[in-house]
């Protein structure tokens, strides 16, 4: 027994070691950063005291939020669509929406620029019709459109995989109970998938919330999280409160995660 | 009219006219069927799998559509192109199919909801239903805490609490052990004699068809192979699908010679032989075991106790052993020489 744990002890012992050096003396000696500036261990209340770093927190869940929500209600319709339906080109679709998983965030910021920017096709067209160039690409909705356009592949392929296993007599069986085509939804798909959206939108909640190479890209006029920190980091040379706000973020993220995790588990048990 | 009251109605009565089912990869699951169904009767339909069974329950169900110029009437009236969440058919299905979001009483009382039933008409009509199918203390257990009995019980609530016009339940016990499916049989009968609806029970299982079914659709290929009472279908099968999938069933090949039949194991007394047959059946309880020599002579290939009967095996000449059943006070063994007779009122004479 006792040599058992020893050995066990001992085969943890790279993992342990690999965590230790990687992980947590980086954290540690960040979160020493952090406190290491002119005000201290303060720097980790400017997030919530200083204005401009609250308003960037707070742009920053929000568009994470807005990117989540909008990325499950597209993805939920599309994957189930794709799943049930088979049609010809199919598999070049799944595949096209699954395209942007290889592009840097820069890239993708680079496709918004070129659709919504200042010589963008929304901008040409809408001038075209109506006389007025339509611009949005350096706002948050061209921000939001970049961060739901890569956070759609992830999203797509869990619901697909979800979707495949719902049951078809679970359906039947509402319907022969009377149930429209709505209520089948809300009663037998939404709940059926809510695994998959808890864990792909957990996913895609904490990927947005550290996106950075497409805000680099668009945030001109905008100040997220991801950005502050580099502007702190880089062009302040303001290190401690760059590391106070990379921990927060790291923090706020993680958080979200766990109870996305917690939910999700409770609703795997009762599904069964 | 309290919506909670019993009164019935006139019990449906469902016409298929020519439905026939081709699938969309051109499948023929189905060749056309014509076929009336009494108010209030159990009808089974069975067969094999890929028989057509299922494809005709769900047409029925309004789960799948015949192929054109095929009419489905409920009471006379075309209910062919109505969906089935306008049919008010209840179904069950094999695999229970229950909302794994819901408690017990949610599955039961999910159909009211959607009709828009008071909380309280609700409320006591799922009671009602928990007591018909005795599983009252399940009320608010998840359904991943059931076993499949009761869950199958859970899914024959659901589907009655509404009402339904017809109940069509799609092989329901087949996913359950044997004494399980012995005890929910028999339940499912009490229930179907008592409720008076109209029902149609899919099944690939000859004894469950036996038990539960007014009448009994064999099905084979895609087609009607035999309509009729348990008591037709096992003793006036329509050929030799049907003789052969319903119960056991003996053949011996031979010739008639003047009211006999000259089998490789013997001659045959058979008075009403039809001229020229080449082939004769009969069931295992019509053998019976001579004291003497019989009809036939044979030798004892296999014996398998039962407990209150012994099943024998009897090599009889022909390419198959005859299936017969003894007493177990008779002390037999493997190898032994006996003659047999049979009754022969019990032949049946199909040649193909």
């Amino acid at each position: 027994m006792r040599r058992d744990t020893s050995l066990l002890f001992l085969l943890m012992l790279p993992a342990a070691a690999f965590f230790t050096a990687f992980f947590l003396l980086p954290v540690v000696h960040l979160a020493l950063v952090g406190a290491s500036g002119k005000d201290g261990a303060a720097a980790y209340s400017a997030i919530v005291t200083d204005a401009n770093y609250l308003r960037a927190l707070i742009a920053t869940l929000g568009i994470s939020a807005a990117t989540t929500f909008l990325t499950l209600v597209i993805s939920g319709f599309a994957g189930v669509f794709l799943q049930r339906n088979v049609f010809p080109g199919r598999s070049a679709l799944v595949a096209m929406l699954t395209l942007p998983l290889a592009f840097p965030g820069v890239v993708v910021g680079f496709m918004v620029i070129i659709l919504a920017g200042r010589q963008g096709l929304i901008g040409t067209i809408s001038q075209a019709l109506t006389g007025e160039k339509v611009v949005f690409a350096y706002s948050m909705a061209g921000l939001l459109m970049g961060y739901v356009y890569f956070s759609i592949p992830r999203t797509i392929l869990t619901v697909m995989a979800t979707a495949e296993k719902l049951d078809p007599k679970l359906e039947e069986a509402a319907r022969s109970l009377g149930a429209s085509t709505l209520r089948v939804v809300l009663d037998v798909i939404l709940p059926g998938l809510k695994p998959a959206f808890i864990s792909a939108g957990a996913i895609c909640f904490a990927t947005a919330m550290g996106a950075f190479g497409t805000a680099f890209t668009l945030a001109t006029r905008i100040d997220v999280l991801p950005m502050v920190i580099y502007t702190e980091f880089t062009l302040q040379a303001n290190i401690a409160v760059a590391a106070a706000l990379s921990l927060v973020l790291g923090l706020v993220t993680w958080a979200a995660l766990a109870v996305a995790r917690t939910a999700a588990g409770s609703t795997v048990a009762a599904a069964g | 009219m309290s919506q909670t009251s019993d009164a019935r109605e006139k019990p449906l009565s469902i016409v298929l006219e020519k439905c026939a089912k081709t699938f969309a990869d051109g499948t023929r699951a189905l060749e056309p069927v014509d076929l009336a169904i009494n108010g209030g009767e159990t009808i089974v339909f069975l067969g094999p799998s890929g028989c057509g069974k299922t494809t005709t329950l769900r047409i029925i169900a309004g789960l799948e559509q015949p192929d054109a110029g095929g009419r489905v009437l409920f009471d006379g009236e075309d209910v062919t192109n109505l969906a089935i969440e306008k049919r008010n058919v209840g179904m069950v299905f094999q695999s229970y199919a229950l909302f794994p979001n819901m408690t017990v009483a949610g599955n039961i009382g999910y159909g009211l909801r959607i009709k828009g039933w008071s909380k309280a008409d609700l409320a006591k009509r799922v009671t009602e239903m928990l007591a018909l199918m005795r599983i009252e203390r399940l009320a608010d257990r998840a359904i991943d805490q059931l076993s499949g009995g009761q869950r199958q019980r859970v899914a024959l609530a659901r589907a009655l609490a509404v009402r339904p016009r017809a109940l069509l339940l799609d092989e329901p016990l087949t996913a359950l052990d044997a004494r399980l499916r012995e005890d929910l049989r028999v339940e499912i009968d009490d229930l179907l004699r008592s409720l008076n609806i109209t029902t149609i029970y899919v099944t690939h299982d000859q004894a469950e068809a036996m038990a539960l079914g007014d009448r009994i659709v064999v099905m084979q290929q895609g087609r009607v192979a035999q309509i009729g009472t348990p008591r037709d279908i096992y003793q006036q099968p329509a050929n030799a699908f049907v003789a052969e999938f319903v119960g056991t069933m003996n053949k011996l090949s031979g010739r008639v010679e003047g009211g006999i039949f000259v089998t490789a194991g013997g001659r045959m007394p058979w008075p009403e032989a039809p001229a020229g047959a080449t082939r004769v059946m009969f069931r295992p309880e019509d053998v019976s075991i001579a004291v003497s020599d019989g009809h036939l002579n044979g030798t004892i290939a296999s014996l398998f106790f039962l407990g209150d009967r012994v099943r024998l095996f009897v090599d009889v000449g022909d390419a198959q052993p005859i299936v017969i059943e003894a007493s177990n006070r008779r002390k037999l063994s493997r190898g032994d020489r006996i003659g047999l007779s049979v009754d022969p009122r019990s032949f049946v004479a199909i040649d193909h």
